[in-house]
Parts: C-alpha cells; sequence; structure tokens
C-alpha cells in the first residue's frame, strides 16, 4: 500500500507529534507514504472568508501535484481541515465546468493543472478501510490494557461529507481504540465542535464548547482525536479556569497506536503534549489501568471517584 | 456612529454579486429552525442563522452588516448536515464573511484580522508560519492587549518545543497564484 502524503502546515508545526507518530505507525503496518513534492497550505478555515476563488486554488494546487507526480496514488491527509479542503475539490470543483475552468485558469499562473482524479482519504478511512483492524492487531506488542479512551472526532472529517463512517454516531476510532485493547468510553461529544479558529477570533465563545467536551471526558484516561486543532484546543486551555478545569491527556489516536506497537515515548513524541504531566506518563508508561481492582493506590484511579 | 448604514444604500458590484449567489443558495429555505438548534455557538449570535436566512432572502444588507452572527460561525457543518432542505449553509456563513470583508469598517476588519494574517502568512511563506502569524494577527487586530492573552499559551508551547522560527523552505511560492486570483476576482 503506498499514498500521496500531504503533511500540512501544522504537523510541520506545533502538531510534529502527529506528523511523526503516522510515519511510524504507517511504516510499521507496511504502508509506504510519500510526500506530495513542493506542496503548499490548504488554506485552512482561513481562505473561505477571504477569497472564493482562493478557498478551491489552494487545495487543488496540491492535488494537481500529486495528480502530475505521483500518478494513481491517493492522498493521504492526516489533518481533518486539510482532508475537508483536499476533499471539497473533488466534490464541488471538478463536476462544476465554470468554476473547475476557473480554478484550472489560476493553477495555470504556476503551470499547473487538476484534471480531478486523485482520491482524497483521511487516516482514520485508511487505517479501517485499507489496512483492517486485523493487521493492527496482529502488529500489538504491548496492547493498552483497558485504558479508558473517549474517541473525539471532531465536525470536518464527518462533515458534510459521509464518506466512511456515520457523521451522527460515529464509530471508526472507537473501533480502532479497542482493537488496540483500548476501552473506548461511550459519550455524546465525540462530534461536537472544539471552536476551531473561534478560539483564535473569539476564545470566550470557544471556550464554552473546550469545557462542555472536557467535562464530559472525566473519568477517561485519555482523549483520542486525529486532528491538530482540535488536539490543540482541547489541551492548550486546561489551565485556563474558563475550561472548567478539567486535566486529561490529549492523545492523537496515532501516538497511542505507536505506544501499543511497542514505540517508545520518544518516537512517538509524547513530550510535545502539553497536557501530560509526571503523574500521567507515569500511567502511560506502566499501564496503569491494567489493575482495575480498587484501593492499589493508583493515581489515575484515584483522581476520579 | 454606524458607519455600515452610512454605505449600504448603494451596493457595489462585488457585494451585490456576493449577496445574489447567497440568495440563490438559501431561498430554499423554510424556516423550520433546525440549524439554529443545531448551532454550537448560537448563544453568542445576535441575529439566530434562521433569522439570517429570512434577510438574505429579503436582501437586508445593512441589518447583515451590523451582525456579528457569521463571525461567531466556526464551520463545524452540523447546520450543514441537518438542514432538511439540503442547504450549504456553512458555506452561506463564510460568504457573508466575505460580503462584510468587502464592506470592511473598522469593526469588520477586526473580526477578519485573523483570517487575513493568515492569507498573508500563507502568500509569503508558502506554509503557515506559526511563530509568525500570531505576531502578523496581533498587528491587524491594532488590540494592544491581544499578544498578553496568548502569552502563557505562547510560553506553554515553547516549553513543549512546539515553536519553531519561520522556515524559508516553501516561501515566495506561492506569489504567481495569488496575484493571479487577486487579477481574476478583480476583474469579475
Ligand atoms: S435548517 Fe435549513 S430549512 Fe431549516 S431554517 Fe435552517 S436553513 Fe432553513
Ligand atoms: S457551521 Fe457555523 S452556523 Fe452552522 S452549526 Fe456550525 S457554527 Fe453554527
Amino acid at each position: 500500500m503506498k499514498y500521496a502524503y500531504y503533511p500540512g502546515c501544522s504537523l510541520q508545526e506545533s502538531a510534529r507529534e502527529f506528523d511523526v507518530s503516522v510515519r511510524a505507525v504507517m511504516a510499521a503496518l507496511g504502508v509506504e507514504l510519500v510526500d506530495i513534492p513542493d506542496w503548499t497550505c490548504c488554506g485552512a478555515s482561513a481562505a473561505e472568508p477571504v477569497s472564493a476563488l482562493m478557498n478551491y486554488a489552494l487545495p487543488a494546487r496540491n492535488l494537481a501535484l500529486a495528480e502530475q507526480e505521483l500518478p494513481g496514488l491517493d492522498v493521504l491527509a492526516p489533518c481533518s481541515a486539510c482532508y475537508l479542503n483536499l476533499l471539497k475539490v473533488n466534490r464541488e470543483v471538478v463536476g462544476n465546468k465554470d468554476l473547475h475552468a476557473r480554478v484550472n485558469e489560476a493553477l495555470g499562473a504556476s503551470g499547473l493543472n487538476y484534471r480531478g482524479t486523485v482520491g482524497v482519504r483521511h487516516i482514520l478511512d485508511v487505517l479501517v478501510n485499507d489496512i483492517g483492524l486485523d493487521p493492527i492487531k496482529e502488529r500489538i506488542v504491548n496492547d493498552l490494557g483497558g485504558m479508558r479512551v473517549s474517541a473525539y472526532y471532531g465536525c470536518q472529517i464527518l462533515r458534510p461529507y459521509e464518506v466512511f463512517d456515520d457523521p451522527r454516531h460515529p464509530v471508526s476510532m472507537d473501533n480502532v481504540l479497542s482493537a488496540l485493547g483500548a476501552k473506548p468510553l461511550p459519550w455524546d461529544m465525540g462530534n461536537k465542535c472544539c471552536g476551531a479558529s473561534l478560539m483564535v477570533t473569539h476564545p470566550e465563545v470557544a471556550m464554552h464548547s473546550v469545557a462542555a467536551i472536557l467535562g464530559a471526558a472525566d473519568g477517561s484516561d485519555a482523549v483520542a482525536t486525529v486532528c491538530p486543532l482540535c488536539q490543540m484546543n482541547l489541551e492548550a486551555y486546561q489551565h485556563d479556569s474558563a475550561a472548567g478545569g478539567h486535566h486529561v491527556p490529549i492523545l492523537y489516536l496515532t501516538q497511542l497506536m505507536g505506544l501499543a506497537f511497542g514505540l517508545e515515548e520518544p518516537s512517538v513524541l509524547l513530550d510535545k503534549n502539553m497536557s501530560m504531566d509526571g503523574s500521567m506518563r507515569a500511567g502511560i508508561r506502566s499501564r496503569a489501568w491494567r489493575h482495575e481492582a480498587p484501593g492499589e493506590g493508583d493515581e489515575t484511579l484515584a483522581r476520579e471517584t | 456612529m454606524n458607519q455600515t448604514q452610512a454605505h449600504a444604500w448603494s451596493p457595489d458590484a462585488v457585494t451585490r454579486e456576493i449577496l445574489e449567489e447567497l440568495r440563490g443558495e438559501i431561498g430554499a429555505c423554510m424556516q423550520c429552525g433546525t440549524c439554529t438548534a443545531s448551532c454550537p455557538n448560537g448563544f453568542a449570535m445576535d441575529i439566530t442563522p434562521r433569522q439570517m436566512w429570512r434577510m438574505v432572502q429579503f436582501g437586508m444588507l445593512d441589518r447583515i452588516l451590523e451582525s456579528k452572527t457569521f463571525w461567531m460561525c466556526s464551520s463545524c457543518y452540523m447546520c450543514t448536515l441537518r438542514c432538511p432542505r439540503g442547504l450549504k449553509l456553512t458555506r452561506a456563513m463564510g460568504a457573508l464573511k466575505r460580503l462584510a470583508r468587502q464592506r470592511g469598517t473598522w469593526k469588520i476588519r477586526k473580526n477578519s484580522a485573523f483570517y487575513d494574517a493568515f492569507m498573508e502568512n500563507v502568500e509569503k511563506y508558502g506554509r503557515v508560519q506559526e511563530t509568525s502569524l500570531m505576531p502578523g494577527y496581533f498587528l491587524k487586530s491594532r488590540d494592544p492587549l491581544l499578544p498578553l492573552h496568548y502569552l502563557p499559551l505562547g510560553v506553554r508551547m515553547m516549553r513543549a518545543g512546539k515553536l519553531h522560527p519561520p522556515s524559508s523552505a516553501q516561501k515566495g511560492r506561492l506569489k504567481e497564484l495569488f496575484a493571479k486570483v487577486r487579477e481574476m476576482e478583480e476583474e469579475s
């Protein structure tokens, strides 16, 4: 299996742990990732409010490069916003004659053209549908031993396009977590919005969503995410009283996979997670949740009675 | 002083075009209120999404531009998922942001400062460089207290090794594309 890899800007910046753990986990599963040469920003959620055409031209540039340089490969985008922006080009530009012509006219300025032949895939889609849960289970060295994890899907991987999971009741990440030996907790916050870039423009508003999500995650050993913006919003303000004073590690699904595959903490960059403190790291290292009997003096258990 | 109202009587061509496009998209709204009920940020909006679509149908440009409703949209697509008429509501919220930005008053420029700073960063570096994005945003917002708000976070990010000096690997890579799009959007 081989994919054209689109890391996206965040994964080169504040979310390097996502990039590094995706590459490590994919390598462990025998999947080859080839970076799209010369890729640039997809516009995130900032292009749409500024320019209708840029909103399509920026992601289309990357698909055009993949089409030209890595023909036949699907694009794999771990970041939710990147995934949606790239997918949007296939859904809204390809098949719309006028718009497609305009986008290609813009791309023509740098000698590019997008015909519309590249499949766009989210990492969760690839894990569940291309790789499958059995090969993931076979790769496990040190399973998560009943770690209580809340699966946080966020918005843009399932909405508005219902591609690989039910946006109302998503299960794909829960299934991967179960395969890793974790215990996904039932909650109704998995597809709630974390505030996205509203956390920068109007933090007092976004904080309500963050507080509600973190509150509902009480009793979890960790929250698993597949989006750098969700991860940042959920962990960066845990010190802020407006976020409700809930402390829980917010980990990338691929970091948890790496740990279950026997990779050491440094190779999944656990030290980059701001929500990780000493006791949480110790808990992860010793799989503290394996010993569920009461009275063992385990810190993770003592936290939530 | 409300600057928006003063301009609202002679919409320029671009404003009219965005408004027309919006009216086309929102025409089928039956005012059921599902979008309002679905919105996680509705509590912070001064006009509910349902009311906003009514105003779009009636072309009430001045009232629309006074509102902060669309700036509170976090693009979560919940309304788009649930609208029984299948209307592209998140996209419409984006178009409303563009509409307001087109008519830019000071209040509006403050609201769009982050998006503008982001796009400038992309134009310059090709890939977003977070360490230079935030100072760019602070400058555009013209709010001297804003950097203070982000200081504790900046310190924690620095400690976790999350901040990196801007990379120039893709610098200037998007210059032609930005120039071309600007030219195309000006003449349309
Ligand atoms: S959900 Fe759709 S039809 Fe109902 S009020 Fe909102 S836009 Fe109109
Ligand atoms: S997309 Fe915007 S308007 Fe629609 S529900 Fe989400 S935040 Fe509200």
